[in-house]
């Protein structure tokens, strides 16, 4: 049950903040801050409770009683329907994730001067409520349920609270992400009838589903509809288009769960669905995925580095970033994936601090141009120190966590194909060129007023008076405040945390990266029917482990 | 007799209260009694169902679950669950045109009498087993909604609407009457099972051109009251020219009997064995879908926006008809499409009652008209975005699970380009409706008037829908259970 209430609290709370608006514009971000720590509180008691061996024990992928928690109730049993949820390793590390970078993104809109303050924080919420609900969903029809319920307030976020651009943006991204979903519906429809077919019974069970006998032909075609909906999510290079744009006109707290947590729901996909349900398919197109991912790392950073927008920047480094995860999981060995999941974790925390930071400058200077900054460090050292660390991070330096995971996922993938690992490598240096490029513009150099003249930043429709430069005194630069900073400070002592220990992270998931390991070789073997490959093949996986 | 009165019983009991609402009118005009006779009137006849359905049911073992009266008509699960939902349809359309006429001056009370007259034709179409039966229940319907649509004889676009409607569709009515007598003169037959059974034997003959000829003007002809591409063309000025509950009967009412009685003729006639037929549909299905989401991306009027997602919308039900192709799909391509009638017929009440609550009062309906309702009527907007969403097939409501049943049927039934032109559709769709909530969710433009507040009967009816449509979406499996355990058509 403890699964089923952490998303009823944040959907049932959603409702409660909505309409605590009443009582004052205070209330609803209190309240939803109070409801996320409940949340993160009640999960932490509830996996307390499992006992230590559990998180050490191979879970059997078929098997749903081996997980940490699991639940089944039948929901339409005329489809063989049901809630059925379960939590391993994998998804425990990335509901961890969300509850802690929900509570970051809500108070990143503490200063926001948000009207209808009600509305939004309960938009975050249930935006909130489905990413668990798809981390924790194993009924294929309720994850595809809440993969697109999710949107709903993610789309609402942008439309209403965006910036000035949100229409197309927000059109945009949800009619990326319902397109790509559709694909998926037909084919989780497909893969349960060809499972009708075979065994006479309907279910959308993930458990029974796994090691459905088809055709390589369907299984080409079932595979590519679940990769498309997941890489259009990841974003995966060429269906990233949506993504600089949603990003960009998001306010900041969406732009935080968006980046910080909605794209892992495609690269968890892609590790939970894509490739257990369809090895040998996904182990044919692994190539040509790889090659997407090469692709992503390196225009993502490409694009990243042409841009004068500070948001728009950070947006095409996630692309670039987020080609990595696609390496890492289409090299399908231990090392790779314990790097794509590190990656994960590490991305969500570093692009979360630079959007914050983002939003703090645009509601300062009230442009997001970095060619009008320049020498903010004078006027705010605090915030530029933080952005000085959450840049070096997302460069990759050595000792934070995006170093590991992006050397975790090389190392794996050059003993897969050392050529695409040399080509992937040069992304790190691109990452260098565009964040240093990014610090140097707003940070350092000859302090810049230019943002002051008025005008410079246009609401849609707002009357555009003439063109002369009149100085805008209303805009005052003021440094990060406590409440930033202790969650900026959260952050940072993550980004060390996973940079200098990163064992328990990958502790956690090395059971379940096992598991599906396991799944994938016994379902090739079933097919290439070479029993004797088997064992070794799984205990060539173990040993990769760290 | 006995057994066929019983049955008949829900037919009866409006056609009843029809005679009293006339002796009503002649003799004691009052807009308030006359609502009363109709709507209790027409809930009378939605309770008569309950009962024929026991009766249905105790006869089951020996009359294989349907009660024939005459060779016209047939009472079974199939008719009586369609029955319900045209008299749920005319149920809310009476409740909620109260209010509609309240604003309009002179005599409103033969709009209930002309609403119920054609419920009733719709009641005879989804039990018609015979051509006779099939065009006295669709010249009753569309005769009754010609004189709806001119209602309000103000401003010039109703009057245009109804022209349109009643030259098109009389073109269109003739035309099916046409081919009905070109496949008596090939078959000598007029039964659905009668043509089924003639057609099996008469195909390979020289006849066979004429046969084909006839079938394709009995389709063209319900293509035209279905509004399905290429025989759309009247149907955003009728949807924009009539009055809005009307449209929203027109849109539910006449398209879902219409469909209903359609099923039953391609099922018992045993029409999907014949390649040329399926091709025909599949085209018209493919074109529908696609022609009408491209259509719809442009209006401006939400009555014209709501009237090309209907052709969509009938576009994706007509998947439902390819399905039957292999007969060991048939089951489920029926309780496809009764599951989606439902969800839609839910859907799209809502959608038009909130339209008619909103321009009852201003009179307009253009998308700019709802801008910043979620700040001006909170509860209202958020009804009309869960109904828009719901016409969009998001999860949680009823028009994602009619979805998931004919992505479901489509897929059993192998149906690749149709399936393809369904995604294509469905997600070029989600721009017009997110259109609409996008304007909903804007900042309140200057000057626009707050709306008056609703009536409670209003009220009540859009949030009993609107509960409709969550539970449809949500806990789908009672009825789910019902269409799919019952020896249903």
């Amino acid at each position: 049950m403890i699964l089923l209430n952490l998303i009823l609290l944040l959907l049932i709370g959603g409702a409660f903040v909505w309409w605590s608006e009443r009582f004052g514009a205070h209330w609803p971000r209190m309240l939803a801050l109070i409801l996320v720590l409940v949340d993160l509180a009640y999960l932490l008691i509830g996996i307390s409770d499992i006992s230590p061996d559990k998180f050490t024990l191979v879970p059997a992928a078929s098997d749903p009683k081996s997980w940490l928690v699991a639940l089944k109730i039948d929901w339409i049993p005329r489809f063989g329907i049901s809630v059925e949820l379960a939590m391993d390793g994998l998804s425990l590390v990335l509901i961890l994730l969300t509850l802690v970078l929900g509570a970051v993104a809500i108070v990143s809109s503490w200063n926001e001067a948000n009207d209808r303050q009600g509305f939004f924080q309960a938009n975050i919420l249930w935006t909130l409520a489905g990413v668990i609900g798809v981390f924790v969903a194993l009924d294929l029809f309720l994850f595809f349920l809440f993969w697109e319920v999710m949107l709903v307030p993610m789309y609402l976020l942008i439309a209403i609270w965006g910036h000035e651009g949100k229409a197309y943006a927000s059109m945009k991204f949800f009619i990326f992400t319902q397109f790509s979903g559709l694909l998926m519906l037909v084919a989780i429809l497909v893969l349960v009838n060809l499972h009708h077919t075979e065994t006479g019974v309907i279910t959308f069970s993930y458990f029974d589903l796994l090691g459905t006998t088809m055709s390589a032909d369907a299984a080409n075609w079932l595979m590519l509809g679940f990769f498309i909906a997941f890489v259009v999510k990841l974003p995966g290079f060429p269906f990233h288009t949506w993504l600089p744009d949603a990003h960009t006109q998001a306010p900041t707290a969406g732009s935080v769960i968006l980046a910080g947590i909605l794209l892992k729901t495609g690269a968890y996909g892609l590790i939970r669905f894509t490739v257990p349900l369809f090895p040998e398919a996904a182990l044919s197109f692994a190539p040509i995925a790889m090659l997407l991912g090469v692709a992503g790392i390196l225009y993502g950073a490409f694009l990243a580095f042409a841009q004068s927008d500070f948001k728009r920047l950070v947006a095409y480094s996630s692309v670039s970033h987020m080609g990595f995860v696609l390496l890492g999981v289409f090299a399908w060995n231990a090392l790779a994936l314990q790097g794509a999941v590190m990656q994960m974790v590490a991305h969500g925390f570093s692009t979360a601090a630079l959007f914050m930071i983002a939003g703090a400058l645009q509601q300062r200077m009230h442009t997001r141009d970095m060619n009008k900054m320049g020498g903010l460090w004078h006027t705010m050292p605090r915030m530029g120190a933080v952005a000085l660390f959450f840049a070096l991070a997302s460069l990759g330096l050595p000792g934070l966590g995006n170093f590991v995971a992006e050397f975790l996922v090389l190392l794996g993938l050059f003993n897969v194909n050392p050529w695409m690992a040399a080509v992937a490598a040069l992304g790190l240096i691109t990452a260098a060129v565009y964040s240093l490029i990014m610090m140097q513009k707003s940070f350092f150099g000859k302090p810049d007023d230019s943002y002051k003249a008025e005008g410079s930043y246009k609401v849609e429709g707002s009357p555009n008076v003439d063109d002369s430069p009149k100085v805008d005194d209303s805009l005052k630069m003021y440094d990060f405040g406590a409440l930033d900073m202790t969650t900026m400070a959260v952050m940072i002592v993550a980004l060390v945390w996973l940079g200098l220990y990163p064992q328990p992270v990958l502790d956690l998931v090395q059971p379940v990266l096992d598991s599906l390991a396991l799944q994938v070789s016994f379902a090739s073997d079933s097919i290439i029917a070479e029993p004797v490959a088997n064992e070794s093949a799984v205990n060539q996986f173990a040993e990769g482990g760290l | 007799m006995e057994i066929g009165m019983h049955a008949m019983l829900s037919p009866l009991v409006l056609t009843a209260a029809i005679i009293v609402l006339m002796m009503q009118i002649a003799f004691w005009r009052h807009a308030l009694v006359s609502w009363l006779i109709s709507c209790g009137g027409i809930l009378l006849s939605l309770l008569a169902l309950f009962s024929s359905a026991a009766l249905v049911n105790s006869q089951a073992p020996n009359l294989g679950g349907a009660i024939a009266i005459t060779s016209l008509l047939v009472v079974d699960h199939y008719s009586l669950f369609f029955s319900g939902l045209i008299l749920f349809a005319t149920l809310v359309i009476a409740l909620l045109a109260k209010d509609y006429l309240q604003t309009r001056e002179g005599e409103n009370e033969e709009f209930y009498l002309l609403l119920m007259l054609s419920a009733l034709g719709g009641l005879i179409l989804v039990s018609a087993t015979h051509l006779a039966s099939f065009l006295l229940g669709l010249e009753l319907l569309g005769v009754a909604l010609y004189a709806l649509i001119a209602y309000p004889e103000r401003g010039h676009l109703p009057l245009e609407a109804a022209v349109k409607y009643l030259i098109l569709s009389g073109a269109a009515s003739a035309i099916l009457l046409f081919g009905f007598a070109l496949i008596y003169a090939a078959l000598g037959a007029l039964s659905f099972a009668g043509i089924g059974d003639q057609l099996a034997v008469n195909l390979s003959t020289d006849k066979r051109l004429i046969i084909l000829v006839g079938t394709g003007m009995v389709f063209a002809g319900i293509g035209f009251k279905l509004s399905l591409v290429p025989f759309h063309m009247w149907t955003p000025d009728v949807y924009q020219g009539a009055p809005a509950p009307v449209t929203g009967f027109l849109a539910t009412v006449s398209k879902g009997a219409i469909f209903a009685a359609l099923l039953r003729l391609f099922v018992d006639a045993q029409l999907y064995q014949y390649p040329s037929v399926m091709l025909g549909i599949s085209v018209v299905a493919i074109a529908s879908m696609l022609i009408g989401n491209l259509l719809a991306l442009k209006q401006q009027s939400l009555k014209r926006l709501l009237a090309y997602s209907s052709i969509a919308h009938l576009g994706y039900l007509m998947i439902v008809l390819v399905v039957c192709g292999a007969v060991k799909n048939i089951q489920l391509a029926i309780e496809a499409s009764a599951f989606y009638l439902a969800a839609y017929i839910v859907t799209s009440l809502a959608a038009f009652s909130l339209l008619s609550l909103i321009s009852s009062s201003q009179e307009t309906e253009r998308v700019e008209d709802v801008q910043g309702l979620f700040w001006r009527q909170p509860l209202l907007a958020f009804l009309l975005t869960v109904a828009l969403l719901s016409l969009a097939g998001i999860p949680l409501t009823a028009g994602f699970i009619g979805k998931f049943y004919i992505f479901t049927a489509g897929i059993s039934g192998a149906l690749w380009l149709l399936l393809a032109a369904l995604v294509i559709g469905s997600a070029i769709s989600i721009y017009y409706y997110l259109r609409v909530i996008f304007a909903m969710a804007d900042t309140p433009a200057e000057g626009s008037t707050a709306l008056p507040s609703l009536s409670l009967v209003g009220k009540c009816v859009v949030c009993l829908l609107v509960v409709m449509m969550f539970y449809l979406g949500m806990l789908p499996d009672t009825l789910m259970q019902y269409l799919g355990n019952q020896r249903f058509l």
